[in-house]
């Protein structure tokens, strides 16, 4: 009776998913650039500054990392749509969910660059290289490697972390079976599917990053 | 040639070099010894230009090292340096580590870096090694290619710093090898060291430091098999037994 009011899951549903998995990647892909960028710079000047400036930055990433992503998402998109200029979810999304991975990626590259011994930055002025030879020749390659593994975790978290975007209204995976689920009434059987989903991407990752990390120990 | 006229060094309030005269020549091999907390490895610093200096004044070939103007950067490229530890950059095969500097500092072209570079990597015995990575080579070869990697800037100085004093025993040979060979192209040295029979071998000048001075310096058959003051004495016969 009731029954036909749901449609149950169908293969003319498939570009509604194939639209929400794109919308993951893409802004999965958008934070972890942005992040990756920022964070390298914010890394590299906590590695460089004086404590004063330290402590400044410390304190504010300290705040992205600790308050919970969701809500930084809903406080920024609400509180910018407050003030008069509502950002569509992926514009806001994308920013809030950047600078986040940038907070977590700014440790990842610190440890990074100060991994790199004095001695060897000194080797490279000797030889006739400036500060900012040495910085993007010696620190930067050797810095980066050491600090892979660790980059790799803090993205493929940010991929799952992406999910949380939905709150705000933006067609990531998570909330296009949200809605698929409404309609449909098929809740394990997306959710499985969502699921598969994620892992797929993340796990092939995650044993890459363990096969570097091996390979750099050698 | 280098001329260090009264140089003072200090770190906040230590005291470290407390006025440094020394000339070396063109050609010349100059060894320091001393012992630990002297300031040997200071005035190499000083000399070219990592460390400030207090007072007094430091001349490659009569430019100023400390001097305002003076790029330093620019003047590295003639003063070698090599350090206890051999610092080889491990994302870098051992051809790269050579060809670095010479082309991002001096700006070579890739082949004629290489070509240099092979060339000094030859020179120290390491011409079957251009493609190891140096992590996965011995000390003595880590330190050869350090050699060979301040070498191919075509100093006109090398400066020495206890370059052996990290190998273990059996690797030290070789590459006092390399440095005797160096003296033999008629390279311009600074060693600090702590290889008596060494300096005593190959050089022509040889400094003792005692607590920021230079306590005594001559020729070797002076200051290391004949020394006049007590403080080498008892310096020598703490490192010699
Ligand atoms: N960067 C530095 N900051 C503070 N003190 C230093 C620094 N470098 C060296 N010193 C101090 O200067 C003194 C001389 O050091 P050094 O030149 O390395 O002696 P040496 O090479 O003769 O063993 C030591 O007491 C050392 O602790
Ligand atoms: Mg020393």
């Amino acid at each position: 009776m009731g029954m036909s009011f749901f449609t149950p899951l169908s293969w003319n549903d498939s570009g509604f998913i194939l639209t929400g998995v794109l919308n993951t990647v893409y802004i999965s892909v958008v934070a972890v650039l942005i992040g990756t960028i920022l964070g390298l710079a914010m890394g590299f000047l906590r590695a460089e500054a004086n404590r004063f400036t330290n402590t400044l930055l410390g304190g504010v990433l300290d705040i992205l990392r600790s308050v919970p992503l969701i809500i930084q998402l809903i406080l920024f998109s609400t509180y910018i749509g407050a003030m008069g200029h509502p950002l569509n979810p992926f514009v806001a999304g994308s920013i809030i969910l950047s600078l986040y991975t940038m907070a977590f990626m700014s440790e990842v590259f610190r440890g990074g660059f100060e991994s790199v011994p004095q001695s060897m930055i000194i080797a490279g002025r000797s030889l006739g290289m400036s500060y900012w030879q040495t910085v993007v020749y010696i620190r930067l390659p050797i810095g980066m490697r050491a600090v892979f593994p660790s980059w790799l975790g803090v993205a493929l978290s940010v991929i799952k972390d992406s999910a949380l975007v939905s709150v705000i209204g933006y067609m990531e995976l998570l909330r296009t079976s949200e809605q698929l689920i409404s309609r449909t009434q098929q809740p394990l059987k997306i959710l499985i599917g969502v699921g598969i989903f994620y892992f797929i991407i993340s796990y092939p990752l995650s044993l890459y990053g363990k096969y570097v990390e091996r390979k750099m120990a050698i | 040639m280098i001329k260090i006229q009264d140089v003072h060094k200090s770190f906040a309030d230590l005291k470290v070099l407390k006025g440094i005269d020394l000339d070396v020549k063109k050609g010349e091999v100059v060894s320091v010894i001393g012992g630990s907390g002297s300031g040997k490895s200071t005035l190499l610093y000083c000399i070219n230009g990592i460390e400030k200096i207090q007072q007094g004044r430091i001349l490659v070939d009569e430019i100023d090292v400390h001097a305002k103007g003076t790029n330093r950067d620019k003047l590295r490229q003639r003063l070698g340096m090599v350090f206890q530890q051999w610092n080889s950059f491990p994302h870098l095969t051992v051809l790269e580590n050579a060809m670095l500097a010479p082309r991002i500092v001096k700006k070579m072209n890739k082949k004629r870096a290489m070509e240099i570079a092979k060339e000094e990597l030859n020179h120290v015995g390491l011409g079957d090694k251009f493609d190891e990575y140096p992590t996965r080579m011995s000390g003595g070869q880590q330190q050869r290619l350090a050699i060979a990697r301040a070498l191919a800037m075509k100093p006109d100085y090398m400066l020495f710093d206890e370059v052996t004093s990290a190998l273990d025993p059996e690797l030290v040979g070789e590459v006092l090898d390399t440095l005797r060979m160096l003296r033999d192209d008629g390279m311009t040295m600074i060693c600090v060291t702590h290889e008596m029979a060494f300096a005593r071998e190959v050089s022509d000048k040889v400094a003792f430091f005692h607590e920021g001075i230079i306590e005594e310096m001559g020729p070797p058959e002076q200051v290391i098999s004949n020394p006049q003051k007590e403080t080498t004495q008892k310096f020598l016969s703490k490192v010699l037994h």
